[in-house]
Protein backbone atom coordinates (compact mmCIF):
# COMPACT_ATOMS: atom_id res chain seq x y z
CA UNK A 1 0.00 0.00 0.00
CA UNK A 2 2.91 2.31 0.55
CA UNK A 3 3.68 4.41 -2.48
CA UNK A 4 6.90 3.35 -4.14
CA UNK A 5 9.91 5.56 -4.34
CA UNK A 6 10.52 7.50 -7.42
CA UNK A 7 14.20 6.81 -7.47
CA UNK A 8 14.70 7.13 -11.17
CA UNK A 9 16.14 10.18 -12.80
CA UNK A 10 14.00 13.31 -12.55
CA UNK A 11 11.64 13.30 -15.50
CA UNK A 12 12.10 15.39 -18.59
CA UNK A 13 9.63 18.01 -17.50
CA UNK A 14 11.31 18.50 -14.17
CA UNK A 15 14.67 18.91 -15.83
CA UNK A 16 13.23 21.51 -18.09
CA UNK A 17 11.84 23.32 -15.07
CA UNK A 18 15.18 23.29 -13.38
CA UNK A 19 17.99 24.25 -15.73
CA UNK A 20 20.39 24.55 -12.82
CA UNK A 21 20.29 20.78 -12.37
CA UNK A 22 22.47 19.87 -15.35
CA UNK A 23 25.03 22.36 -14.30
CA UNK A 24 25.16 21.01 -10.76
CA UNK A 25 25.42 17.47 -12.06
CA UNK A 26 28.47 18.14 -14.16
CA UNK A 27 30.41 20.28 -11.75
CA UNK A 28 29.90 19.26 -8.14
CA UNK A 29 31.27 16.34 -6.15
CA UNK A 30 28.98 13.44 -5.39
CA UNK A 31 27.35 14.20 -2.04
CA UNK A 32 26.17 17.76 -2.56
CA UNK A 33 25.15 16.69 -6.02
CA UNK A 34 22.91 13.98 -4.62
CA UNK A 35 21.48 16.34 -2.07
CA UNK A 36 20.79 18.95 -4.70
CA UNK A 37 19.10 16.42 -6.89
CA UNK A 38 16.90 15.17 -4.08
CA UNK A 39 15.88 18.67 -3.14
CA UNK A 40 15.39 19.77 -6.71
CA UNK A 41 13.52 16.86 -8.31
CA UNK A 42 9.79 17.40 -7.83
CA UNK A 43 9.09 13.67 -8.00
CA UNK A 44 11.38 13.00 -5.09
CA UNK A 45 9.98 15.93 -3.15
CA UNK A 46 6.50 14.47 -3.46
CA UNK A 47 7.71 11.09 -2.31
CA UNK A 48 9.61 12.56 0.64
CA UNK A 49 6.64 14.68 1.72
CA UNK A 50 4.38 11.66 1.61
CA UNK A 51 6.74 9.52 3.67
CA UNK A 52 5.74 10.46 7.26
CA UNK A 53 2.08 9.99 6.47
CA UNK A 54 2.68 6.71 4.68
CA UNK A 55 4.73 5.40 7.59
CA UNK A 56 1.98 6.33 10.02
CA UNK A 57 -0.57 4.51 7.87
CA UNK A 58 1.63 1.42 7.61
CA UNK A 59 2.37 1.22 11.31
CA UNK A 60 -1.00 2.23 12.72
CA UNK A 61 -3.57 1.39 10.06
CA UNK A 62 -2.44 -1.41 7.75
CA UNK A 63 -0.56 -3.42 10.37
CA UNK A 64 -3.41 -3.43 12.93
CA UNK A 65 -5.90 -4.48 10.28
CA UNK A 66 -3.69 -7.32 9.17
CA UNK A 67 -3.33 -8.23 12.82
CA UNK A 68 -7.12 -8.51 13.16
CA UNK A 69 -7.42 -10.54 10.00
CA UNK A 70 -4.73 -12.94 11.25
CA UNK A 71 -6.23 -13.17 14.72
CA UNK A 72 -9.50 -14.50 13.39
CA UNK A 73 -7.72 -17.77 12.53
CA UNK A 74 -6.54 -18.30 16.11
CA UNK A 75 -8.32 -20.91 18.26
CA UNK A 76 -11.29 -19.58 20.27
CA UNK A 77 -10.55 -17.82 23.60
CA UNK A 78 -6.85 -17.37 22.91
CA UNK A 79 -5.06 -14.07 23.37
CA UNK A 80 -1.92 -14.70 21.42
CA UNK A 81 -1.28 -14.59 17.72
CA UNK A 82 1.01 -17.59 17.80
CA UNK A 83 -1.32 -20.55 17.58
CA UNK A 84 -2.11 -22.99 14.81
CA UNK A 85 -4.61 -21.28 12.53
CA UNK A 86 -8.14 -22.67 12.59
CA UNK A 87 -11.51 -21.89 11.10
CA UNK A 88 -13.45 -22.71 14.28
CA UNK A 89 -14.50 -19.08 14.71
CA UNK A 90 -16.37 -19.06 11.46
CA UNK A 91 -18.26 -22.17 12.43
CA UNK A 92 -19.25 -20.33 15.59
CA UNK A 93 -20.45 -17.26 13.71
CA UNK A 94 -22.79 -19.30 11.58
CA UNK A 95 -23.96 -21.62 14.34
CA UNK A 96 -24.66 -18.71 16.68
CA UNK A 97 -27.00 -15.75 16.37
CA UNK A 98 -24.30 -13.42 15.12
CA UNK A 99 -25.69 -13.45 11.61
CA UNK A 100 -28.70 -11.67 13.11
CA UNK A 101 -26.65 -8.73 14.32
CA UNK A 102 -24.86 -8.61 10.96
CA UNK A 103 -28.22 -8.42 9.22
CA UNK A 104 -29.46 -5.78 11.66
CA UNK A 105 -26.38 -3.66 11.05
CA UNK A 106 -26.61 -3.99 7.28
CA UNK A 107 -30.33 -3.19 7.33
CA UNK A 108 -29.89 -0.17 9.59
CA UNK A 109 -27.01 1.09 7.45
CA UNK A 110 -28.98 0.77 4.20
CA UNK A 111 -32.02 2.46 5.76
CA UNK A 112 -29.85 5.29 7.09
CA UNK A 113 -28.31 5.88 3.66
CA UNK A 114 -31.68 5.95 1.90
CA UNK A 115 -33.30 8.23 4.48
CA UNK A 116 -30.35 10.59 4.41
CA UNK A 117 -30.36 10.77 0.61
CA UNK A 118 -33.98 11.87 0.67
CA UNK A 119 -33.50 14.27 3.59
CA UNK A 120 -30.25 15.81 2.40
CA UNK A 121 -30.77 16.21 -1.33
CA UNK A 122 -33.08 19.25 -1.10
CA UNK A 123 -30.82 20.73 1.54
CA UNK A 124 -27.70 20.14 -0.53
CA UNK A 125 -29.44 21.65 -3.54
CA UNK A 126 -30.38 24.70 -1.49
CA UNK A 127 -26.83 25.05 -0.15
CA UNK A 128 -25.20 24.72 -3.56
CA UNK A 129 -27.62 26.59 -5.81
CA UNK A 130 -30.19 28.66 -3.94
CA UNK A 131 -28.93 30.15 -0.69
CA UNK A 132 -26.28 32.83 -0.77
CA UNK A 133 -25.30 34.19 2.66
CA UNK A 134 -27.49 31.61 4.36
CA UNK A 135 -25.49 28.74 2.92
CA UNK A 136 -22.42 29.60 4.98
CA UNK A 137 -24.52 29.87 8.12
CA UNK A 138 -26.19 26.49 7.62
CA UNK A 139 -22.84 24.91 6.77
CA UNK A 140 -21.17 26.24 9.90
CA UNK A 141 -24.13 25.36 12.10
CA UNK A 142 -24.13 21.76 10.93
CA UNK A 143 -20.36 21.35 10.75
CA UNK A 144 -19.83 22.59 14.30
CA UNK A 145 -21.99 19.77 15.61
CA UNK A 146 -19.20 17.42 14.56
CA UNK A 147 -17.09 18.75 17.38
CA UNK A 148 -19.50 17.64 20.06
CA UNK A 149 -19.08 14.04 21.05
CA UNK A 150 -21.78 12.00 19.34
CA UNK A 151 -22.83 10.32 22.56
CA UNK A 152 -23.44 13.70 24.18
CA UNK A 153 -25.76 14.63 21.32
CA UNK A 154 -27.52 11.28 21.42
CA UNK A 155 -28.01 11.68 25.12
CA UNK A 156 -29.82 14.93 24.36
CA UNK A 157 -32.33 12.86 22.38
CA UNK A 158 -32.73 10.53 25.34
CA UNK A 159 -33.66 13.46 27.54
CA UNK A 160 -35.96 14.76 24.85
CA UNK A 161 -37.77 11.50 24.17
CA UNK A 162 -37.80 9.61 27.46
CA UNK A 163 -40.90 9.28 29.60
CA UNK A 164 -41.50 12.69 31.19
CA UNK A 165 -38.82 14.03 28.87
CA UNK A 166 -39.06 17.29 26.97
CA UNK A 167 -41.43 15.96 24.29
CA UNK A 168 -43.37 13.57 26.50
CA UNK A 169 -43.73 16.09 29.32
CA UNK A 170 -44.92 18.82 26.99
CA UNK A 171 -47.53 16.51 25.45
CA UNK A 172 -48.62 15.31 28.90
CA UNK A 173 -49.13 18.85 30.16
CA UNK A 174 -51.25 19.48 27.06
CA UNK A 175 -53.35 16.47 27.98
CA UNK A 176 -51.84 13.77 25.75
CA UNK A 177 -49.82 11.53 28.04
CA UNK A 178 -47.57 9.14 26.10
CA UNK A 179 -45.21 6.33 26.98
CA UNK A 180 -41.49 6.61 26.47
CA UNK A 181 -40.53 7.04 22.83
CA UNK A 182 -37.20 5.33 23.36
CA UNK A 183 -35.96 1.80 22.90
CA UNK A 184 -37.35 0.87 19.52
CA UNK A 185 -35.99 0.57 16.01
CA UNK A 186 -37.27 3.89 14.55
CA UNK A 187 -35.57 5.80 17.34
CA UNK A 188 -32.26 4.04 16.64
CA UNK A 189 -32.69 5.03 13.02
CA UNK A 190 -33.39 8.60 14.08
CA UNK A 191 -30.16 8.61 16.06
CA UNK A 192 -28.15 7.31 13.13
CA UNK A 193 -29.71 9.71 10.64
CA UNK A 194 -29.00 12.51 13.08
CA UNK A 195 -25.37 11.63 13.76
CA UNK A 196 -24.41 10.93 10.13
CA UNK A 197 -26.31 13.79 8.47
CA UNK A 198 -23.20 15.98 7.99
CA UNK A 199 -21.37 13.12 6.30
CA UNK A 200 -24.09 12.92 3.66
CA UNK A 201 -24.88 16.60 3.35
CA UNK A 202 -21.41 17.97 2.56
CA UNK A 203 -20.41 15.47 -0.17
CA UNK A 204 -23.87 15.89 -1.68
CA UNK A 205 -23.56 19.67 -1.70
CA UNK A 206 -20.18 19.34 -3.44
CA UNK A 207 -21.77 16.99 -5.96
CA UNK A 208 -24.74 19.27 -6.68
CA UNK A 209 -22.34 22.17 -7.12
CA UNK A 210 -20.79 20.27 -10.02
CA UNK A 211 -24.05 20.38 -12.01
CA UNK A 212 -23.75 23.33 -14.42
CA UNK A 213 -26.70 25.68 -14.06
CA UNK A 214 -26.81 26.28 -17.83
CA UNK A 215 -27.45 22.61 -18.51
CA UNK A 216 -30.45 22.65 -16.20
CA UNK A 217 -31.69 25.87 -17.82
CA UNK A 218 -31.31 24.37 -21.26
CA UNK A 219 -33.29 21.31 -20.23
CA UNK A 220 -36.10 23.45 -18.89
CA UNK A 221 -36.07 25.56 -22.06
CA UNK A 222 -36.44 22.42 -24.11
CA UNK A 223 -39.56 21.57 -22.16
CA UNK A 224 -38.31 19.02 -19.67
CA UNK A 225 -40.38 18.54 -16.54
CA UNK A 226 -38.91 18.92 -13.07
CA UNK A 227 -38.85 15.17 -12.62
CA UNK A 228 -37.06 14.66 -15.94
CA UNK A 229 -34.44 17.24 -15.03
CA UNK A 230 -33.86 15.55 -11.70
CA UNK A 231 -33.61 12.11 -13.24
CA UNK A 232 -31.68 12.93 -16.40
CA UNK A 233 -29.50 15.85 -15.32
CA UNK A 234 -29.25 16.54 -11.60
CA UNK A 235 -28.76 12.99 -10.37
CA UNK A 236 -26.30 11.74 -13.01
CA UNK A 237 -24.16 14.87 -12.88
CA UNK A 238 -24.02 14.98 -9.09
CA UNK A 239 -23.36 11.24 -8.88
CA UNK A 240 -19.83 11.53 -7.40
CA UNK A 241 -21.24 13.43 -4.43
CA UNK A 242 -24.14 11.01 -4.07
CA UNK A 243 -21.80 8.03 -4.16
CA UNK A 244 -19.22 9.42 -1.76
CA UNK A 245 -21.87 10.55 0.70
CA UNK A 246 -23.66 7.20 0.58
CA UNK A 247 -20.44 5.27 0.92
CA UNK A 248 -19.30 7.35 3.87
CA UNK A 249 -22.62 7.05 5.68
CA UNK A 250 -22.95 3.34 4.92
CA UNK A 251 -19.50 2.50 6.20
CA UNK A 252 -19.76 4.67 9.29
CA UNK A 253 -23.19 3.38 10.26
CA UNK A 254 -22.06 -0.19 9.73
CA UNK A 255 -19.69 0.39 12.63
CA UNK A 256 -22.27 2.27 14.68
CA UNK A 257 -22.28 1.38 18.34
CA UNK A 258 -23.51 4.24 20.48
CA UNK A 259 -26.86 4.82 18.71
CA UNK A 260 -28.24 1.35 19.38
CA UNK A 261 -26.87 1.31 22.91
CA UNK A 262 -27.94 4.73 24.10
CA UNK A 263 -31.23 5.15 22.23
CA UNK A 264 -32.15 1.53 21.64
CA UNK A 265 -31.50 -0.02 25.02
CA UNK A 266 -30.97 -3.72 24.37
CA UNK A 267 -33.62 -3.85 21.67
CA UNK A 268 -31.25 -4.32 18.79
CA UNK A 269 -27.73 -5.71 18.99
CA UNK A 270 -25.56 -4.39 16.16
CA UNK A 271 -22.47 -6.12 14.95
CA UNK A 272 -20.27 -3.43 16.48
CA UNK A 273 -21.92 -4.12 19.84
CA UNK A 274 -21.31 -7.85 19.39
CA UNK A 275 -17.68 -7.20 18.63
CA UNK A 276 -17.35 -4.99 21.68
CA UNK A 277 -18.88 -7.71 23.86
CA UNK A 278 -16.50 -10.35 22.54
CA UNK A 279 -13.56 -8.13 23.36
CA UNK A 280 -14.74 -7.12 26.83
CA UNK A 281 -17.12 -9.44 28.71
CA UNK A 282 -16.91 -12.34 26.28
CA UNK A 283 -13.11 -12.42 26.36
CA UNK A 284 -13.09 -14.21 23.04
CA UNK A 285 -10.74 -12.17 20.92
CA UNK A 286 -10.51 -14.52 17.94
CA UNK A 287 -14.27 -14.56 17.58
CA UNK A 288 -14.36 -10.78 17.91
CA UNK A 289 -11.76 -10.46 15.19
CA UNK A 290 -13.62 -12.85 12.94
CA UNK A 291 -16.62 -10.53 13.21
CA UNK A 292 -14.42 -7.47 12.68
CA UNK A 293 -12.84 -9.06 9.64
CA UNK A 294 -16.29 -9.36 8.14
CA UNK A 295 -16.78 -5.61 8.59
CA UNK A 296 -13.30 -4.84 7.28
CA UNK A 297 -13.96 -6.97 4.21
CA UNK A 298 -17.30 -5.32 3.37
CA UNK A 299 -15.81 -1.87 3.91
CA UNK A 300 -12.65 -2.43 1.90
CA UNK A 301 -14.44 -3.91 -1.10
CA UNK A 302 -16.99 -1.08 -1.17
CA UNK A 303 -14.40 1.67 -0.75
CA UNK A 304 -12.15 0.33 -3.48
CA UNK A 305 -15.08 -0.17 -5.83
CA UNK A 306 -16.31 3.39 -5.31
CA UNK A 307 -13.14 5.43 -4.90
CA UNK A 308 -11.57 3.88 -7.98
CA UNK A 309 -14.27 5.50 -10.07
CA UNK A 310 -13.58 9.15 -9.83
CA UNK A 311 -10.99 11.80 -9.86
CA UNK A 312 -10.53 13.27 -6.42
CA UNK A 313 -8.99 16.47 -7.75
CA UNK A 314 -12.05 17.15 -9.87
CA UNK A 315 -14.26 16.83 -6.81
CA UNK A 316 -12.25 19.40 -4.92
CA UNK A 317 -12.81 21.62 -7.94
CA UNK A 318 -9.13 22.27 -8.51
CA UNK A 319 -6.72 21.59 -11.29
CA UNK A 320 -3.56 19.77 -10.30
CA UNK A 321 -0.71 22.04 -9.35
CA UNK A 322 2.24 22.00 -11.78
CA UNK B 1 -35.41 32.21 -13.28
CA UNK B 2 -35.23 28.51 -12.51
CA UNK B 3 -36.15 28.73 -8.86
CA UNK B 4 -39.39 30.41 -8.03
CA UNK B 5 -39.92 32.50 -4.94
CA UNK B 6 -42.21 29.87 -3.46
CA UNK B 7 -39.58 27.19 -3.87
CA UNK B 8 -37.00 29.41 -2.27
CA UNK B 9 -39.24 30.00 0.73
CA UNK B 10 -39.96 26.31 0.94
CA UNK B 11 -36.30 25.43 0.94
CA UNK B 12 -35.54 28.07 3.55
CA UNK B 13 -38.29 26.70 5.77
CA UNK B 14 -36.96 23.22 5.29
CA UNK B 15 -33.42 24.28 6.19
CA UNK B 16 -34.64 26.13 9.27
CA UNK B 17 -36.63 23.13 10.41
CA UNK B 18 -33.65 20.83 9.91
CA UNK B 19 -31.42 23.15 11.91
CA UNK B 20 -33.97 23.38 14.72
CA UNK B 21 -34.26 19.59 14.89
CA UNK B 22 -30.51 19.38 14.67
CA UNK B 23 -30.05 21.51 17.75
CA UNK B 24 -33.02 20.09 19.63
CA UNK B 25 -30.91 17.52 21.57
CA UNK B 26 -28.52 20.21 22.76
CA UNK B 27 -31.43 22.30 23.97
CA UNK B 28 -32.73 19.26 25.82
CA UNK B 29 -29.34 18.80 27.44
CA UNK B 30 -29.36 22.39 28.60
CA UNK B 31 -32.88 22.02 29.99
CA UNK B 32 -31.80 18.94 31.93
CA UNK B 33 -28.57 20.49 33.14
CA UNK B 34 -30.29 23.41 34.85
CA UNK B 35 -33.02 21.32 36.46
CA UNK B 36 -32.67 21.07 40.23
CA UNK B 37 -34.21 17.63 40.74
CA UNK B 38 -32.04 14.52 40.77
CA UNK B 39 -34.45 12.76 38.43
CA UNK B 40 -35.30 14.75 35.41
CA UNK B 41 -38.91 15.33 34.46
CA UNK B 42 -40.34 17.98 32.20
CA UNK B 43 -41.88 20.53 32.50
CA UNK B 44 -40.59 21.82 35.81
CA UNK B 45 -41.33 25.13 37.58
CA UNK B 46 -39.04 28.03 36.75
CA UNK B 47 -37.82 28.42 40.35
CA UNK B 48 -36.25 24.98 40.04
CA UNK B 49 -33.71 26.34 37.58
CA UNK B 50 -30.27 26.08 39.09
CA UNK B 51 -26.63 26.26 38.13
CA UNK B 52 -25.47 24.03 40.96
CA UNK B 53 -24.71 21.07 38.64
CA UNK B 54 -22.36 23.24 36.65
CA UNK B 55 -20.65 24.29 39.85
CA UNK B 56 -20.42 20.67 40.92
CA UNK B 57 -18.99 19.65 37.55
CA UNK B 58 -16.35 22.37 37.66
CA UNK B 59 -15.41 21.65 41.26
CA UNK B 60 -15.16 17.88 40.80
CA UNK B 61 -11.60 16.58 40.84
CA UNK B 62 -12.62 13.44 39.03
CA UNK B 63 -14.02 15.42 36.14
CA UNK B 64 -10.91 17.58 36.08
CA UNK B 65 -8.85 14.44 35.67
CA UNK B 66 -10.86 13.25 32.64
CA UNK B 67 -10.69 16.71 31.13
CA UNK B 68 -6.93 16.64 31.67
CA UNK B 69 -6.59 13.31 29.87
CA UNK B 70 -8.78 14.54 27.01
CA UNK B 71 -6.75 17.73 26.70
CA UNK B 72 -3.45 15.87 26.72
CA UNK B 73 -4.66 13.54 23.98
CA UNK B 74 -6.16 16.36 21.93
CA UNK B 75 -3.14 18.64 22.04
CA UNK B 76 -0.59 15.96 21.19
CA UNK B 77 -2.85 14.65 18.42
CA UNK B 78 -3.10 18.16 17.01
CA UNK B 79 0.66 18.66 16.91
CA UNK B 80 1.24 15.29 15.26
CA UNK B 81 -1.62 15.61 12.79
CA UNK B 82 -0.69 19.10 11.64
CA UNK B 83 3.00 18.15 11.38
CA UNK B 84 2.42 15.00 9.38
CA UNK B 85 -0.49 16.50 7.48
CA UNK B 86 1.55 19.52 6.39
CA UNK B 87 3.91 17.38 4.36
CA UNK B 88 1.17 15.02 3.27
CA UNK B 89 -0.82 17.99 1.96
CA UNK B 90 2.18 19.09 -0.12
CA UNK B 91 2.44 15.57 -1.53
CA UNK B 92 -1.32 15.57 -2.08
CA UNK B 93 -1.68 18.85 -3.88
CA UNK B 94 1.59 20.61 -4.56
CA UNK B 95 4.18 18.17 -5.86
CA UNK B 96 3.85 16.21 -9.05
CA UNK B 97 5.05 12.69 -8.43
CA UNK B 98 4.46 9.20 -9.64
CA UNK B 99 2.15 7.75 -7.01
CA UNK B 100 0.17 10.88 -6.29
CA UNK B 101 -3.21 9.55 -7.43
CA UNK B 102 -2.77 6.49 -5.25
CA UNK B 103 -1.58 8.57 -2.34
CA UNK B 104 -4.72 10.72 -2.58
CA UNK B 105 -6.83 7.61 -2.19
CA UNK B 106 -4.76 6.30 0.68
CA UNK B 107 -5.31 9.59 2.51
CA UNK B 108 -9.07 9.04 2.35
CA UNK B 109 -8.97 5.41 3.41
CA UNK B 110 -9.00 5.78 7.23
CA UNK B 111 -11.98 8.15 6.97
CA UNK B 112 -13.99 5.50 5.14
CA UNK B 113 -13.61 3.08 7.96
CA UNK B 114 -15.78 2.25 10.96
CA UNK B 115 -14.01 3.85 13.90
CA UNK B 116 -14.93 1.17 16.38
CA UNK B 117 -13.23 -1.46 14.23
CA UNK B 118 -10.19 0.75 13.78
CA UNK B 119 -9.93 1.31 17.54
CA UNK B 120 -10.23 -2.38 18.18
CA UNK B 121 -7.66 -3.29 15.55
CA UNK B 122 -5.25 -0.89 17.19
CA UNK B 123 -5.96 -2.41 20.61
CA UNK B 124 -5.04 -5.84 19.28
CA UNK B 125 -1.97 -4.47 17.56
CA UNK B 126 -0.75 -2.80 20.76
CA UNK B 127 -1.44 -6.01 22.63
CA UNK B 128 0.59 -7.95 20.08
CA UNK B 129 3.46 -5.48 20.38
CA UNK B 130 3.29 -5.72 24.16
CA UNK B 131 2.32 -2.07 24.66
CA UNK B 132 -0.08 -1.38 27.54
CA UNK B 133 -2.86 0.93 26.33
CA UNK B 134 -2.77 4.36 27.96
CA UNK B 135 -3.43 7.89 26.82
CA UNK B 136 -0.36 7.86 24.57
CA UNK B 137 -1.71 4.95 22.57
CA UNK B 138 -4.98 6.85 22.21
CA UNK B 139 -2.97 9.68 20.66
CA UNK B 140 -1.77 7.27 17.96
CA UNK B 141 -5.32 6.07 17.34
CA UNK B 142 -6.65 9.63 17.09
CA UNK B 143 -3.80 10.64 14.78
CA UNK B 144 -4.54 7.82 12.33
CA UNK B 145 -8.03 9.19 11.91
CA UNK B 146 -7.37 12.94 12.26
CA UNK B 147 -4.14 13.31 10.24
CA UNK B 148 -6.03 12.53 6.99
CA UNK B 149 -8.59 15.21 7.82
CA UNK B 150 -5.86 17.72 8.59
CA UNK B 151 -4.19 16.74 5.32
CA UNK B 152 -7.35 17.38 3.31
CA UNK B 153 -7.89 20.78 4.92
CA UNK B 154 -4.31 21.85 4.27
CA UNK B 155 -4.45 20.36 0.75
CA UNK B 156 -7.11 22.93 -0.13
CA UNK B 157 -4.61 25.63 0.84
CA UNK B 158 -1.77 23.82 -0.94
CA UNK B 159 -3.74 23.80 -4.21
CA UNK B 160 -3.71 27.57 -4.04
CA UNK B 161 0.06 27.87 -3.62
CA UNK B 162 1.82 29.63 -6.43
CA UNK B 163 4.69 27.34 -7.51
CA UNK B 164 6.56 30.22 -9.08
CA UNK B 165 7.29 31.68 -5.64
CA UNK B 166 9.17 28.56 -4.61
CA UNK B 167 10.92 28.42 -7.96
CA UNK B 168 11.99 32.02 -7.64
CA UNK B 169 13.44 31.32 -4.20
CA UNK B 170 15.28 28.30 -5.59
CA UNK B 171 16.67 30.30 -8.48
CA UNK B 172 18.04 32.79 -5.99
CA UNK B 173 19.89 29.99 -4.26
CA UNK B 174 17.66 29.00 -1.35
CA UNK B 175 17.85 25.35 -0.30
CA UNK B 176 14.84 23.17 0.36
CA UNK B 177 14.74 23.64 4.17
CA UNK B 178 14.95 27.37 3.73
CA UNK B 179 12.23 27.45 1.09
CA UNK B 180 10.00 25.39 3.37
CA UNK B 181 10.55 27.67 6.32
CA UNK B 182 10.46 31.04 4.57
CA UNK B 183 8.04 30.50 1.66
CA UNK B 184 5.86 27.42 2.02
CA UNK B 185 5.20 27.56 5.75
CA UNK B 186 3.97 31.18 5.89
CA UNK B 187 1.79 30.64 2.82
CA UNK B 188 0.26 27.53 4.33
CA UNK B 189 -0.29 29.14 7.75
CA UNK B 190 -4.05 29.84 7.43
CA UNK B 191 -4.72 26.26 6.39
CA UNK B 192 -2.57 25.03 9.24
CA UNK B 193 -4.51 27.06 11.77
CA UNK B 194 -7.87 25.68 10.65
CA UNK B 195 -6.44 22.17 10.46
CA UNK B 196 -5.18 22.55 14.02
CA UNK B 197 -8.59 23.68 15.25
CA UNK B 198 -10.32 20.81 13.50
CA UNK B 199 -7.83 18.33 14.93
CA UNK B 200 -8.20 19.66 18.44
CA UNK B 201 -11.99 19.61 18.36
CA UNK B 202 -12.37 16.26 16.66
CA UNK B 203 -10.00 14.63 19.10
CA UNK B 204 -11.75 16.32 22.02
CA UNK B 205 -15.11 14.91 20.98
CA UNK B 206 -13.99 11.50 19.80
CA UNK B 207 -15.49 8.54 21.54
CA UNK B 208 -15.23 5.38 19.42
CA UNK B 209 -11.45 5.43 19.13
CA UNK B 210 -10.83 6.38 22.75
CA UNK B 211 -13.11 3.61 23.97
CA UNK B 212 -10.65 0.91 22.98
CA UNK B 213 -7.31 2.63 23.09
CA UNK B 214 -7.08 4.65 26.31
CA UNK B 215 -6.68 1.63 28.61
CA UNK B 216 -6.62 2.63 32.24
CA UNK B 217 -6.76 6.35 31.47
CA UNK B 218 -10.20 7.54 30.52
CA UNK B 219 -11.13 10.41 28.23
CA UNK B 220 -14.11 12.65 28.93
CA UNK B 221 -16.47 11.22 26.24
CA UNK B 222 -15.83 7.70 27.56
CA UNK B 223 -16.71 8.68 31.09
CA UNK B 224 -19.86 10.45 29.89
CA UNK B 225 -20.86 7.34 27.94
CA UNK B 226 -20.44 5.15 31.01
CA UNK B 227 -22.58 7.56 33.04
CA UNK B 228 -25.24 7.70 30.34
CA UNK B 229 -25.69 3.98 29.99
CA UNK B 230 -25.22 3.44 33.72
CA UNK B 231 -26.66 5.66 36.44
CA UNK B 232 -28.01 9.07 35.45
CA UNK B 233 -26.80 12.13 37.27
CA UNK B 234 -27.67 15.72 36.39
CA UNK B 235 -23.92 16.40 36.34
CA UNK B 236 -23.74 14.44 33.08
CA UNK B 237 -25.76 16.86 30.92
CA UNK B 238 -24.03 19.74 32.71
CA UNK B 239 -20.62 18.40 31.66
CA UNK B 240 -21.96 17.75 28.17
CA UNK B 241 -23.03 21.39 27.91
CA UNK B 242 -19.70 22.61 29.28
CA UNK B 243 -17.82 20.57 26.69
CA UNK B 244 -20.01 22.08 23.98
CA UNK B 245 -19.26 25.56 25.32
CA UNK B 246 -15.53 24.81 25.24
CA UNK B 247 -15.77 23.68 21.61
CA UNK B 248 -17.76 26.77 20.64
CA UNK B 249 -15.17 28.97 22.35
CA UNK B 250 -12.38 27.42 20.26
CA UNK B 251 -14.44 27.92 17.09
CA UNK B 252 -15.11 31.57 17.93
CA UNK B 253 -11.41 32.13 18.58
CA UNK B 254 -10.69 30.64 15.15
CA UNK B 255 -13.21 32.93 13.49
CA UNK B 256 -11.85 35.95 15.32
CA UNK B 257 -8.31 35.10 14.25
CA UNK B 258 -9.38 34.64 10.64
CA UNK B 259 -11.30 37.92 10.57
CA UNK B 260 -8.29 39.69 12.08
CA UNK B 261 -5.93 38.15 9.54
CA UNK B 262 -8.25 39.12 6.68
CA UNK B 263 -8.44 42.68 7.97
CA UNK B 264 -4.67 42.92 8.27
CA UNK B 265 -4.26 41.61 4.74
CA UNK B 266 -6.75 44.17 3.45
CA UNK B 267 -5.00 47.03 5.23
Amino acid sequence: MQPKADQSEPTLTSRRQDPALDYIKSENPLLPRLFKRISAGPGVMGFLSATPFSLLMLAAFVAPLLCVVWFRFMPPKSFSLLHVPTLANYAEIFSHTYYKSVLWSLGLAVATVLLLLVICYPLAFALAKVFRGGAAFVTYAIASSLFVSENVRLFGWVIGLMKNGVVGGTLASLGFPIESLLYNVPVILLGMVYVYLPFMLFPLALGVQMVPTQVREAAFDLGATRWQVLKRIDLPLSMPGVLIGSLLVFVLSLGALAEAKILGGQKVVTIAADIETEFTFGQNWPLGSALSTLLILITTVLVFLCLGRFDLEKLLGKKPAE
Amino acid sequence: MLISRAQKTGLSLYATLTLLLFYFPLVCLLVAAVSQKRYFSFPYPLENVTTKWFAEAIASEQVAEYVGVSLKIASLTTVLSVGIGFFAALAYARHAWKCRRMFQKIVLLPLFFPQSVLGLALLMWFNFLGVTPCWQTAVIAHTVWIAPIATLIMAIQAYGLDPSLEEAARDMGAGTPRILARITLPLMAPGMVSAACFSLLLSWGNFALSLYTTGADSALPEWLYARMTGGYKPVVPAIGILSVVAAVAVLLLLFGAMKLAAKRRAA
